[in-house]
């Protein structure tokens, strides 16, 4: 995959998270970065010249990095484990479950390039299923930022944060959502606009789209709330209580359509607050094509979110 | 092949070590003895592999390693993992022993509530530094810890004692390739070579020798010694504390069951539960061992 930069007004959160860790580092020597020979796709090659002696790249083994990284927090340090999240994920899903989570280490997993930004190298590097896999696990933070300032503050909640944490890192070009006195605090979903019709909950690349979404359908006279729940674990069962008292939610993720913030979601309203669902997401393993084609392929755009929106609407009008 | 370490200080005289050979060998059969109470109250266990374990378990609890039991997170103490996490009964009595917790704690080894967990719980239980159960964990761990101890140039030391047979998780050779890489002069592997896994012998199973060379090959330095001598045990942890600029693998030549006539060197105990006649006889070898 190239490096090219992201395109006019959209950001590549990669940079929002190397920065914030560089920062971090500067001012806490216990922060230190794990990789598994991934520093240019991590783009930490920065931190690297920076901090040499704080940059420990453990070569094509991510069991052992993660393992390092759950020994490293032993040792007092905050590890910023890095590594492409399909394999980050699925290889090591032992090390996270035993090592980092039923351990209790103090340990930051951080998974890069997630969902489809590897769309077109097939579904051995699509990163799909890694929500659901993840917050299954128990006392292990899922957080799943929209934009650059919410991939930093999460960064920094991370290593606020006394216990594992999971950042899925998009590298998919976003652009930066506007917000009136934002807060990041892990555990919280925010509402990003209001609405009484249905509510959209999203969270990373789906975020604005699911705010174009909830603009084309004001024009139809529908009124959307947007919610962005970056994260998946804890749920801020909060916030969806009050998402279902519109009577209707659509829920969309870079991800497959089940098990992971929509399964998550449904979970919760299934006990607390029965109401009409659609989960959009991705359905398994998918075809070859960029990240952008599969995301429109899949229905993953303004467009399928207004069009599932109305499909409910109809649903819940009969 | 493995070769005889020489002890880097010599200095220990052969009297002093004698003494401290005899501590560790008593408290070894105090371990003995209470672990095998331990496996029959609860109706379950590994006494196979706990017994192979004890004599090296017990050298570095009972004289090598620096703890505060008080402080047991302490930055500068010394970390022992237990790759080989269903041995609890080995870890659980040591951790006892060395004032952890209450000796009384264990008689709830594995009733509903203990802090006794079948596998090792570091949440639960003072002096567990990670959790482990699952096979070829506890390698990449130690080596992290290492690392760490690399960076701060801190001078604690880090042991890792791993089954033989967990030698066939690929993730003990991620780990063993990358300490070798960073020539983690702090770390110590103990491979517990009783020669036997969960079914059978490990070179009937999938072969590990040549064991020495591998870990030769990986950039540790390596040496055997008898994994029941407690003098040759604590000249080689000795000569393990030593400065060094590569990691060091000991392998320790075990029996499984050691120290109980009919379980050792039998695959059948590596789990199992002595029924009230073994129990006796098992506690009378002890006794007679000690006695001797």
């Amino acid at each position: 995959m190239s490096a090219a930069a992201a395109p006019k007004g959209l950001f590549d959160c990669r940079d929002a998270y190397v920065r914030t860790v560089e920062e971090l580092a500067v001012a806490d020597e216990r922060i230190v970065a794990v990789v598994n020979d991934s520093v240019g796709s991590s783009k930490l090659g920065a931190f690297r010249s920076r901090f040499p002696e704080r940059l420990v790249n453990v070569g094509i083994a991510e069991q052992n990095m993660v393992g390092v990284g759950a020994g490293l927090a032993n040792g007092g340090k905050i590890p910023f484990v890095s590594g492409a999240s399909c394999f980050l994920s699925a290889r090591a899903l032992e090390q996270i479950k035993a090592d980092c989570a039923y351990s209790h280490a103090n340990v930051k997993l951080c998974g890069i390039s997630s969902g489809v930004a590897y769309g077109e190298l097939g579904a051995t590097h699509h990163s799909i299923e890694d929500v659901a896999w993840l917050r299954a696990i128990d006392k292990l933070t899922v957080i799943v930022p929209a934009d650059p300032w919410e991939t930093a503050e999460a960064i920094r909640a991370a290593a606020a944060h006394d216990g594992p944490v999971y950042v899925r890192i998009s590298r998919m070009p976003v652009p930066e959502l506007a917000r009136e006195k934002a807060e990041f605090r892990i555990g919280k979903a925010e509402e990003l606009r209001g609405g009484t019709d249905l509510a959209i909950i999203a969270n990373g690349t789906l975020v604005h789209r699911a705010l174009a979404a909830a603009e084309a359908l004001a024009a139809e006279g529908v009124s959307a709330r947007v919610v962005n729940m970056a994260t998946v674990s804890p749920i801020d069962g909060e916030a969806i209580a009050a998402a279902a008292a519109t009577g209707a939610i659509v829920t969309a993720e870079e991800g497959l359509a089940h098990g992971g913030l929509g399964g998550a979601i449904a979970e919760y309203c299934a006990t607390h607050a029965p109401v009409r669902m659609r989960m959009l997401g991705f359905p398994g393993f998918l075809p070859t094509g960029s990240a952008a084609w599969l995301m429109d392929r899949f229905g993953l755009n303004a467009e399928g979110i207004a069009q599932a929106a109305r499909e409910l609407l109809a649903a819940k009008a009969r | 092949m493995t070769t005889k370490f020489v002890p880097v200080s010599g200095e220990q005289s052969r009297e002093g070590l004698s003494a401290r050979a005899d501590h560790v060998r008593e408290r070894a059969n105090w371990m003995r003895r209470r672990l095998l109470g331990m496996i029959v109250s609860a109706g379950q266990g590994h006494p196979g592999g706990d017994l192979s374990a004890t004599d090296i378990i017990a050298s570095l609890y009972f004289d090598i390693l620096r703890f505060d039991p008080a402080e047991p997170a302490a930055p500068g103490r010394d970390r022992f993992v237990m790759s080989k996490g269903h041995c609890t009964g080995a870890l659980y009595t040591a951790l006892a022993g060395a004032g952890y917790f209450p000796e009384s704690e264990l008689d709830t080894y594995l009733k509903p509530e203990s802090l006794l967990n079948g596998h090792p719980n570091r949440t639960y239980l003072p002096g567990v530094e990670t959790n482990t159960g699952p096979l070829g964990h506890g390698l990449p761990v130690a080596v992290g810890i290492a690392v760490a101890a690399q960076i701060d140039k801190a001078d604690y030391r880090v042991f890792a004692l791993t089954g033989d047979g967990e030698l066939q998780e690929g993730s003990m050779w991620e780990a063993a390739m990358f300490a070798g890489h960073r020539g983690l002069g702090q770390l110590t592997v103990i491979v517990d070579r009783n020669g036997l896994q969960q079914g059978a012998r490990t070179e009937d199973t999938n072969s590990l020798e040549p064991l020495a060379d591998k870990w030769r090959a990986f950039g540790w330095d390596v040496v055997g010694v008898d994994g029941h001598d407690h003098a040759a045990l604590l000249e080689t942890f000795d000569a393990a504390c030593a400065p060094r600029s590569k990691p060091l693998c000991i392998i320790a030549a075990t029996r499984k069951g050691k120290g109980v006539s009919f379980m050792e060197d039998q695959a059948g105990w590596h789990h199992g539960v002595p029924n009230a006649e073994q129990y006796a006889q098992a506690l009378a070898e002890l006794e007679a061992e000690m006695a001797a």
